[in-house]
């Protein structure tokens, strides 16, 4: 009696698991039918499987190239967002003077801002960088990553933060006794040990990167150099009236995170909850 | 010698970070509140006017801003019960220890994962075509219609995408805070004979606290500002009828050129912003049982 109860629930909670990802299933089967059929039954598995509407929403969005740029953007950022927040941690956690704790404080509390409002101003100094610095700030990757590096960076600081403090000081004396400089000592010892929460700080922060719209659609101007979010922006803009090809095009970009999910499931939940926490 | 070296480190180790930081968040946060003051079109060769509190005056009268701060309260308010209650009945589902529970929290959690703006566009073709397309075929067109025509229903359509992505994300949270009630004070609440709602609300519930503390945060200042999903499911409309906070903001700088009355506006959603959050991890750490 117990055990058929206990095989029903698990039915049930599958189930439900199921019809929680209806919007999915939507989706993909509705990027295969003609117009004639998407307007016959929204719900029903297409007739024929054929491929076209994604050639088309390939090309239409420039997948590939929007593909590249989001990867690039966001693996460059992630890689100067964790040597960045890493050292400087570890320095404000090991000096612990008034500097680091004043640097620390001012860190955490600007986690407070929301984006819209340092936006518009954010526009203007890199504007001003550009016409009295002729440094490229704007409408380059490179600004793009540079902000980014910004935005991430007291989230990641304090993350790293709060690991440190955990993390015993006694291997690093001897490796500085041993003549190792700091730089040594950081890189060869202590960046190790803080495997775990580089972890936590790179899910978070990419994942965040890679769905940002709204930044990249301030910076950004060139069609060449669109994410995925905002090629589908545009994309979805131009072809709302055709849904098949406007579905196929979300298809295309959810299967590079459905792939990132399959591979790093167990990293992914425990970062979020690890982040979270904090 | 040895001090100077040290401090040569210290910088080396900091002066990097603190420097991207400070033209990106610093700088722009400090002449946000300058802009705030002045009247600009956001064209460089116009001169920007010092207009003092005017704007912040200006703002209290401006019926569209406030509307969308109204619903952003609504669609906030709605979010956190839905969000959170969601969230916990799905986590105390998949600790309930049936087989099937690993790929159930897989696939809870994988919206969080994709953006929200690509989600909301997903669910824009729900509720408007494929519930047209259910309500013509089943008869039942009243509940069946274009929800993104009607100003409450797509307020709740919002609601709707807005919890389908952060469910999973506070489920992880629960999950946690589940995990790390001790197994032995279940066990003892059991054999004094405390019944499963008893250990659920008088063990499970209290103990769960500082993940409360931590969804609760979360799932408001995330609903509080809202973007992505609300410019991709209905771009504010009907009529402005879910243009919420942001979206408010974006528009009257770029899309009116108001660059000194909307910064004015994005200084207010920050104290706002700012006063939510800390007021509500001050509350919640206070009720937080200790063990």
């Amino acid at each position: 009696m117990r055990k058929t109860g206990r095989r029903l629930s698990e039915v049930l909670l599958f189930c439900v698991a199921l019809a929680f990802l209806s919007p999915i299933y939507i989706m993909l089967v509705n990027s295969f039918k003609n117009r004639a059929e998407l307007y016959k039954n929204a719900l029903a598995l297409p007739s024929s499987f054929s491929f076209q509407y994604y050639a088309e929403a390939m090309e239409k969005m420039n997948f590939l190239r929007a593909f590249g740029n989001s990867l690039y953007i966001t693996i460059v950022s992630e890689i100067f967002i964790i040597v960045l927040s890493s050292m400087t941690a570890w320095m404000l956690v090991r000096k612990d003077h008034r500097l680091s704790r004043f640097l620390f404080m001012t860190l955490v509390a600007t986690m407070l801002i929301p984006f819209q409002t340092l936006m518009m101003p954010l526009m203007q100094v890199m504007d001003w960088i550009r016409t009295n610095l002729h440094i490229p700030m704007l409408n380059t990757r490179g600004g793009l990553i540079y902000m980014n590096v910004g935005f991430h960076a007291s989230m990641a600081v304090f993350l790293y933060h709060g690991f440190i403090k955990s993390v015993p000081v006694a291997l690093e004396e001897a490796a500085t006794l041993d003549g190792c400089s700091k730089f040594g000592v950081f890189w060869r010892i202590v960046f190790p040990m803080l495997k775990t929460i580089t972890i936590t700080v790179a899910i978070l922060d990419v994942i965040s990167m890679w769905n940002d719209y709204l930044l990249p659609s301030l910076t950004l101007s060139d069609k060449s150099l669109r994410t995925i979010p905002l090629s589908t922006f545009y994309f979805f803009g131009e072809f709302t009236i055709q849904w098949n090809l406007a579905m196929a095009g979300l298809t295309l970009t959810i299967i590079p995170i459905v792939v990132f999910y399959a591979f790093s499931q167990k990293y992914i939940i425990r970062g979020i909850a690890a982040g979270a926490v904090k | 010698m040895n001090k100077s070296k040290d401090r040569a480190w210290y910088a080396l180790f900091t002066v990097p970070l603190f420097f991207v930081f400070t033209t990106v968040v610093i700088v722009p946060f400090l002449i946000g509140i300058y802009y705030s003051f002045v009247k600009w079109d956001g064209i460089p060769a116009n001169p920007k006017v010092f207009v003092g509190l005017d704007n912040y005056v200006q703002l209290f009268q401006d019926g569209r801003f406030l509307s969308s701060a109204w619903h952003t309260v609504e669609f906030t308010v709605l979010a956190l019960v839905v969000v959170n209650v969601a969230g916990l009945v799905l986590s105390l589902c998949v600790t309930a220890g049936l087989r099937v529970s690993t790929a159930a929290r897989t696939m809870f959690f994988m919206p969080n994962l994709i953006g929200g703006l690509i989600l909301g566009y997903i669910w824009q073709y729900i509720f408007t075509d494929v519930f047209e397309s259910i309500g013509r075929q089943t008869g039942f067109d009243s509940v069946f219609r274009n929800w993104l025509l009607d100003p409450q229903l797509a307020l709740l359509a919002t609601v709707i995408v807005f919890a389908w992505q952060m469910a999973g994300y506070t489920m992880i949270i629960y999950i946690a805070g589940i995990q790390g009630i001790p197994e032995e004070l279940l066990e003892a609440a059991k054999v004094d004979g405390a019944n499963g709602r008893q250990r659920l609300t008088k063990i499970v519930f209290p103990l769960l606290m500082p993940s409360f503390t931590i969804c609760l945060f979360l799932t408001l200042s995330g609903a509080f500002k809202i973007f992505d999903v609300n410019l991709s499911l209905t771009k504010g409309g009907p009529v402005n009828a879910t243009e919420m906070f942001a979206m408010n903001i974006y528009n009257e700088i770029f899309s009116y050129g108001h660059y000194g009355f909307g910064q004015a506006k994005a200084i207010i959603f920050f104290l706002i912003v700012a006063a939510l959050t800390l007021t509500q991890v001050i509350l919640t750490k206070r009720r937080e049982v200790q063990m």
